[in-house]
């Protein structure tokens, strides 16, 4: 067996009582609080820098917390979250076509299969009208209607608008909103920045988290810090697939040191693969370009009917093109979710469909948008996307269509947290896409934006105290305590191990390898077998990697190599643990497709029975331990989902 | 396609540095430039020396992590490029690259390619942001703000950070980066009150860090990746002497 079972322990999600409408009023109501006086005597260290790490960071400090925020960038303002594209979610109702927060909620459960917290997702469609409140009045320069009134759009999975964006940037500009409310309090003092400083384990004193060892990436320094609670908002770990849409150093590497000490992580293997990418041209590549779903607008999907068609797009006629998504999805048609429109994608593809150099791709076409809107209309709302796709492919996509492939993406597993955004390590919590949360087994396009920004401007800053005010007056803690120096040793000892090892493969070779694996048997779609084969062959890889890896070794100053080999030591264990988490999954749901799981023309059979339930995975000496969070559907009731 | 590379080395920014040759074989011109050096870095690694350390990170133009200076321009020959989304078909085969960091006295180098850009951060720190509070702003609507506005302070606001404009001026100055953020949060409402003292002080900070003062030769404007004018400028000077 690859995994065993334990079900006496029953997480402890901490869910408030009453409505649905009531819980988070019902939670703010009754939590501790700290006096604003007491407040200065806490010091909480936040790990990431992104969306949700810099808006936790901020809200803390403007409270009167003292925070420390570490990323490894050189600037706060370079995490991940600036690439995000197409947009924010939010109800507001401006549009007055029938948004509400239950609407929102109910989308947002069913787009993720059923496979998430009522009480979460609800609350994250709740708070999600400030979050437009509070970037406005920062400065984010949202799309704006003639009139000076806020412009809306709509995106895969919903048939609302309710997607606030900033031209193709909006995750730019909600970082910098963010970014710069952090160096606010940089300036008032109340937050020390640590950049070039990448985590490397979580230091706990009698199993309560009380710091983190880090690395200043720079000088080689491993030092010390103590804190009263540690946050991770580290995202997420999608770049396991080498080819992805992630930033180059993305990775899983914070939460799975806190999984080895102790985190229990949740549905590793529910990773979305995103539809709308550029499709990999060669060996060489480092990443895939991620082109905003919002595309999907006005673009129009389709491939060849013939199999292997070589003929120009133009030199195909309408009666010889499959408009696959909207065939099979009248309702939603090209809107329909990132899950089903990949699989789909994938699908035509593997079938012998697909179009460019490599056949791997489909197409997006703008033929019928240009001309009904005019090419003026469209560049207005997607020109600087189709200025990208011209300078990565050399295509002008006026002319003809683009070629899109699906790419790995979003982690929607990550570490369990509770309703408070705590782990089940006290004092250590987890925000934006390093935590499990509120998407379930897939997410909407423009939601996690949502998430990383609202645990980070309003749930955390407010759960947090409670946690602070519940363990008692602030205790000093000594950076000498044995649990310190013991975790720096082990870390500085893993660091000259690898070193040392002077092999004869780089560590992108390992990387690279292990990306195929996974995307070959733990991507688009799964099964048993497949399952069974990637974590022997993960396994093999993990033994020659520490055999053959050649790095250089000087651990002191700069030296990226050395910092890529720790992320992939990192990434061959959660590659196992993600596809032991996919093997035990004996059903299909959202972004975990089991081909066992199916129906006659290719659906998703999901299995509530028996599945309805949170993936706690709690490391173990022998095999992972699996602990059920059984979920509750109380005010809705799962349905089948169908975009059809 | 085949190239041949002169890029700078330098361990530490406390010694020397020099240029060094290098030769890569094999380069698909639908390569991106920073994968042509990962290449030459995978080879230089298993060969025993050291990698070449330059910085990237979202390899799609907006994290302003990268840039290097390319045959003597900031992020290479391609105009409004970032150099990560510069690609080897923009070379010729055969050519001479030559490869250096981005260089001005508040950006010391840190190593090879890699220089320290916190200046920027420092800019920001003295004032570059609207002081608004968590959970104390209004419904977003009672602010009406024109499309023609929201473009205008968009076209400011969307500078990454790259440092290209300091680079490419004579003077190492930052006005660039600093007017674009000066004049994205004035032309806004939200941003209006604090217009005056935010200017000053950033401007101030400007000076104190060592960045030079902007002669109007508008070589950042060419060379910076997002196209950002440098009427912003010309904005923040009115302010600052107003
Ligand atoms: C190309 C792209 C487009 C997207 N478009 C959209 C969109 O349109 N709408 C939407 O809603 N979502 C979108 N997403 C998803 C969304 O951007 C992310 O899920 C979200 O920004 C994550 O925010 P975060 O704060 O959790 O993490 P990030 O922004 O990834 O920040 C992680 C931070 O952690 C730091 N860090 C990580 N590990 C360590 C460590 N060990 N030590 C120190 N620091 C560490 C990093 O330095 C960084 O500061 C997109 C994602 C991608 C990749
Ligand atoms: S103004 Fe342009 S060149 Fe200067 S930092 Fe910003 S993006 Fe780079």
């Amino acid at each position: 067996m690859y995994f065993s079972t334990d079900s006496k322990q029953i997480p402890k999600s901490k869910i408030p009582q009453g409505d649905l409408r009531d819980k988070w009023s019902n939670f703010k109501n009754q939590a501790k609080l700290i006096s604003p006086n007491n407040r200065n005597k806490y010091h909480v260290i936040i790990v990431g820098t992104g969306l949700s790490g810099a808006s936790a960071a901020a809200s803390l400090a403007e409270l009167g917390y003292n925070v420390s925020v570490f990323c490894f960038q050189d600037s706060p303002r370079r995490a991940h979250s600036v690439a995000a594209q197409g947009g924010v979610n939010a109800m507001k109702n401006y549009k007055n076509d029938g948004d509400s927060v239950h609407r929102m909620f109910y989308d947002t459960l069913k787009g993720g299969d059923f496979r998430a917290r009522e009480a979460n997702v609800f609350r994250l469609a709740e708070c999600s009208a400030s979050l437009i409140d509070q970037a406005v009045a920062q400065g984010v320069p949202f799309a704006r209607e003639y009139s000076g009134y806020l412009s809306n759009r709509s995106f895969g999975g919903v048939q609302v608008s309710r997607t606030f964006y900033a031209r193709g940037q909006t995750g730019q500009q909600l970082l910098l909103g963010t970014y710069q409310a952090l160096m606010r309090q940089v300036k008032a003092k109340k937050i020390t920045t640590y950049t070039r400083h990448e985590m490397l384990d979580l230091v706990l004193i009698n199993g309560v988290a009380k710091g983190i060892i880090a690395r200043n990436l720079d000088t080689g320094k491993i030092t010390r810090h103590t804190a009263n609670a540690v946050v991770l908002a580290t995202g997420g770990f999608g770049k396991i697939y080498y080819l992805s849409t992630l930033a180059m150093g993305c990775n899983g590497s914070a939460i799975w040191r806190a999984h080895k000490k102790g985190a229990w992580m949740a549905c590793p293997s529910w990773t979305q693969i995103h539809p709308t990418c550029l499709p990999q041209s060669g060996a060489y590549q480092s990443k895939l370009t991620l082109m905003s779903e919002s595309l999907r607008n006005d673009g129009r999907i389709w491939v060849p009917l013939t199999r292997n068609d070589n003929r120009k797009p133009e030199d195909i006629p309408e009666e010889e093109r499959d408009y696959y998504l909207e065939k099979k999805y009248p309702s939603y048609g090209n809107l329909a979710p990132r899950d089903i429109a990949s699989r789909a994608a994938k699908e035509r593809i593997d079938a012998g469909h697909g179009v460019g150099p490599l056949k791997n791709a489909v197409y997006l076409d703008f033929k019928d948008a240009l001309a009904n809107q005019g090419k003026a209309t469209i560049a207005k709302k997607y020109g600087n996307l189709f200025d990208m796709y011209q300078k990565i492919t050399g295509i002008n996509a006026y002319n003809e269509p683009m070629k899109i492939s699906p790419a790995a993406h979003f982690s929607m597993g990550g570490l369990w947290v509770d309703y408070e955004l705590s782990t089940n390590i006290p004092g250590l919590f987890a925000i934006g896409e390093a935590n499990f949360s509120d998407h379930g087994a897939n997410r909407l396009g423009a939601n996690s934006l949502l998430q990383a920004c609202v645990d980070g401007y309003y749930i955390l800053p407010q759960t947090l105290p409670h946690y602070l005010a519940q363990s008692g007056n602030p205790e000093a803690i000594n950076k000498e305590d044995p649990a310190f120096i013991e975790c720096e040793q082990q870390v500085t000892k893993q660091l000259e191990e690898l070193g040392k090892i002077n092999g004869s493969k780089t560590v992108d070779y390992f990387h690279r390898e292990l990306g195929k694996i996974l995307y070959d048997k733990c991507g688009l779609s799964r099964n048993e077998k497949g399952l069974i084969i990637a974590i022997e062959a993960i396994r093999n890889l993990k033994a020659s990697f520490y055999n053959d890896l050649k790095i250089p070794s000087k651990i002191n100053g700069i030296n990226e190599e050395l910092e890529k080999a720790g992320r992939v030591v990192d990434y061959l264990e959660i590659g196992e643990l993600m596809c032991i988490d996919a093997l035990s999954r004996e059903e299909s749901c959202g972004a975990h497709f089991r081909t066992e799981f199916q129906t006659n023309d290719g659906e998703a059979i999901r299995n509530d029975e028996e599945f309805k339930f949170i993936s706690c995975w709690k490391k173990s000496d022998n095999v992972p331990l699996l602990i059920k969070e059984m979920l509750n559907f109380e005010f809705t009731k799962p349905t089948e989902r169908s975009y059809k | 396609m085949d190239f041949k590379l002169k890029i700078w080395r330098q361990e530490q920014g406390s010694v020397k540095g020099k240029m060094m040759a290098y030769a890569v074989k094999d380069i698909s011109p639908d390569m991106s430039f920073l994968e042509m050096l990962d290449q030459l870095n995978e080879n230089l690694t298993l060969s025993g020396q050291s990698p070449i350390s330059f910085d990237s990170d979202c390899r799609e133009g907006i994290c302003g992590q990268c840039g290097l200076f390319i045959n003597g321009r900031a992020h290479g020959p391609r105009g409004h490029t970032s150099t990560c989304q510069l690609h080897m078909r923009s070379f010729q085969d055969g050519e001479t690259i030559y490869i250096e960091p981005f260089r001005a006295g508040p950006f010391p180098i840190k190593k090879d390619l890699k220089v320290d850009r916190s200046a920027l951060d420092e800019i920001i720190i003295s004032g570059g942001y609207i002081s608004v509070n968590t959970g104390q702003a209004p419904e977003a609507n009672q602010t009406l703000i024109s499309s023609d506005t929201v473009e205008a302070a968009f076209d400011a606001a969307s500078c990454i950070g790259c440092g290209a404009c300091v680079a490419s001026c004579k003077n190492a100055s930052a006005s660039l980066f600093t007017a674009a953020k000066i004049s994205h949060l004035a032309q806004l409402p939200q941003g209006e009150l604090e217009h005056k003292k935010r200017t000053n002080d950033m401007v101030n900070k400007m000076d104190e860090l060592g960045f030079g003062a902007c002669s109007n030769t508008g070589a950042c404007e060419i060379e910076c990746p997002q196209g950002i004018s440098i009427s912003h400028i010309a904005f923040m000077n009115k302010s600052y002497l107003k």
